[in-house]
């Protein structure tokens, strides 16, 4: 199977702290890897290593075999890697359409005709359509998270598509029916890697899952196995051996 | 698809046609204006357009692009000065050297940009400054075309610019006032150019950039947005711009200096305060901020450096009470 994503021995640090450290992993080509680990473990600067915004201090990142580890982040949104961030960054000045609009234009390079439909789609996936017309800027705390996946989804995530927690703060239903977006985005053969604290959420999607702790693997494997290995109980969950 | 519907999108990328009705029927009044016009009313009217056409030009590249540039005067200084170097050394009638001096602003944008894009913030503002300041010092040096005093255009250029005769005959004018005609038009062409050039950009793909990359760059960047690419774009074409209107305006004063052409008082200072007063970040602001300019110079300049400290304290107070300037 093909590997959409590789990263080998990928270290970052900021000062004298290692966020990420000799990271190394491989996502095959449709699969949705879920990723956990305890705040300020690493996993937000994991994903601004894939994306581009951070650039790693050692290290070797390919996407479907091709050395991307000094791509700008403009480039690799158009190879086909879209993302979310935790903190939401919507265009606070732009509309929710134009929000999406300017993702799909760009993300894609394609004109705006010849993406409206898709971004009303998405809109209405994401259960954002109501607030279409609205300044991203009037939206809600849930609105906004809402608005990261609609973006990172016009850009056209073909290759790759990164959520970083999008289940917090959500009702039973309203994160039932996010389960179901994602899920549906998978069955088309999305890749997919989530981060998130949402665990029955994150569990009824993915089938691999990686724990980062102190920016470092520490297990990488099926979800049901991970969760019942003694290091994830100890780590994540904060329980006492 | 079929539900997506129920929801009627607007964009920024769509234009009002009440809007441009009203705009379409002033450009034709300015047009016929000069058939009944004061000669005194079509100089100030110069005068108002290219302080607006250059508040359009920084308001583009600061209020939307961020790049809060304070050295504008280079490409007004530089415009006039390839404008009369056309006309002297070459030449030509000053109306086609006009467009020499979009030339030269043009590629003197680019070391500019160069250099100053390297620096953010505050240091970009300054570095703008030094290499306008840097520009000046260079054209005082070429005795040519006056050295550090200046020249004027010589009569022989003013005498016979082309479409004078005609404008002189069909309005029974005098020669001088006939070429304030031709400037006039002039002016307004640059000006409506200008923003109808800007409209469109901001209701293109690029626009929905801009204020991407002014709402967030780093999420702009995230979602594909070139923001070098629109950076350059917006810079140069605001440079050319900038130095076709230095070479009109200075066509129609006919005298140089390069204290007055890369002054950064009159082609800088003035601009931010009509900007920022009228309203930065909307094409709006300008026009209004213009009136009131000139409303303000027509009544106070007489006061010198008094004016001058009252201008100062007038865009201080917008900017720290009515951050939106006056038309919001
Ligand atoms: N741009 C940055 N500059 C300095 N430190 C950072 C930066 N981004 C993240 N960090 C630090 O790196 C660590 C990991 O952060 P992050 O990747 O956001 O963790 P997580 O997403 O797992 O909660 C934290 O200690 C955080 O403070
Ligand atoms: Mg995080």
């Amino acid at each position: 199977m093909t590997d959409v994503l590789t990263l080998t021995n990928v270290s970052k640090s900021f000062g004298a702290l290692k966020v990420t450290d000799d990271v190394s992993f491989a996502v095959p080509k449709g699969q949705a890897l879920g990723i956990i680990g305890p705040n300020g473990a690493g996993k937000s600067t994991l994903f601004n290593l894939i994306t581009g915004n951070f650039l790693p201090d050692a290290g070797k990142i390919t996407f479907l075999g091709q050395d991307v580890t000094r791509v700008p982040a403009m480039t690799r949104v158009r190879m086909g890697v879209g993302r979310s961030f935790q903190i939401p960054q919507p265009f606070e000045g732009l509309t929710v359409f134009e929000n999406l609009l300017t993702a799909a234009a760009f993300g894609q390079g394609k004109h705006e005709g010849e993406v409206e439909a898709d971004c009303a789609l998405i809109l209405q996936d994401t259960e954002l359509l109501r607030r279409a017309n609205d300044l991203a800027g009037s939206l809600s705390l849930l609105d906004r998270k809402r608005l990261e996946m609609a973006r990172a989804m016009a850009t056209g995530p073909d290759l790759l598509l990164l959520l970083d927690e999008i289940a917090g703060g959500l009702t039973e239903g309203e994160c039932q029916a996010l389960v179901a977006t994602i899920k549906a985005l998978h069955a088309k053969g999305t890749t997919i890697i989530w981060i998130e604290h949402v665990l029955h959420a994150l569990n009824s999607v993915v089938e691999q899952l990686l724990v980062l702790d102190f920016g470092k693997v520490i297990g990488i494997g099926a979800p049901d196995e991970i969760m019942a290995s003694r290091e994830v109980r100890e780590i994540y969950l904060g329980l006492e051996a | 698809m079929k539900h997506a519907m129920q929801v009627t999108v607007t964009t920024r990328t769509r234009a009002s046609t009440v809007a441009g009705s009203v705009a379409l029927g002033l450009i034709g009044l300015g047009l016929i204006l000069p058939a009944f016009a004061s000669r005194s009313l079509i100089q100030d009217l110069f005068f108002i357009l290219t302080m607006l056409t250059l508040a359009q030009l920084w308001n583009l590249i600061a209020g939307y692009g961020g790049m809060v540039s304070v050295g504008q005067q280079a490409f007004v200084g530089i415009g006039a000065y390839a404008m009369f170097a056309g006309v002297i050394l070459l030449g030509w009638d000053p109306v086609f050297a006009i467009l020499l001096g979009g030339i030269a602003a043009f590629l003197l944008a680019i070391p500019m940009a160069f250099f100053a894009f390297r620096l953010q913030g505050a240091y970009f503002a300054i570095g703008t400054w030094v290499i306008a300041e840097v520009t000046r010092l260079i054209i005082a040096q070429w005795k040519t075309l006056g050295g550090g005093t200046g020249t004027s255009l010589p009569r022989e250029a003013t005498a016979d610019i082309i479409g004078v005769a005609t404008i002189a005959n069909l309005f029974d004018l005098r020669d001088a006032a006939a070429r304030d005609v031709l400037a006039y038009w002039l002016a307004l062409a640059l000006a409506v150019g200008t923003m109808a050039a800007i409209y469109a950009l901001l209701r293109s793909r690029n626009g929905l950039a801009l204020a991407a990359l002014r709402d967030n760059d780093n999420a702009a960047r995230s979602v594909g947005v070139d923001a070098g690419r629109l950076k350059w774009l917006v810079f140069l074409a605001a440079a050319a711009m900038t130095g076709l209107v230095g070479a009109l305006i200075y066509m129609q004063t006919a005298r140089i200096s390069p204290d007055a052409a890369f002054s950064v008082t009159s082609w800088t200072a003035y601009v931010i305060f009509i900007v920022v007063i009228g309203g930065i970040g909307r094409l709006e602001g300008p026009i209004l901020g213009v009136l009131v300019f000139w409303g303000l110079q027509t009544a106070f300049s007489d006061y010198g450096s008094w004016y001058l400290l009252a201008l100062g304290l007038i865009a201080i107070a917008v900017m720290l009470f009515a951050r939106g300037g006056f038309g919001a």
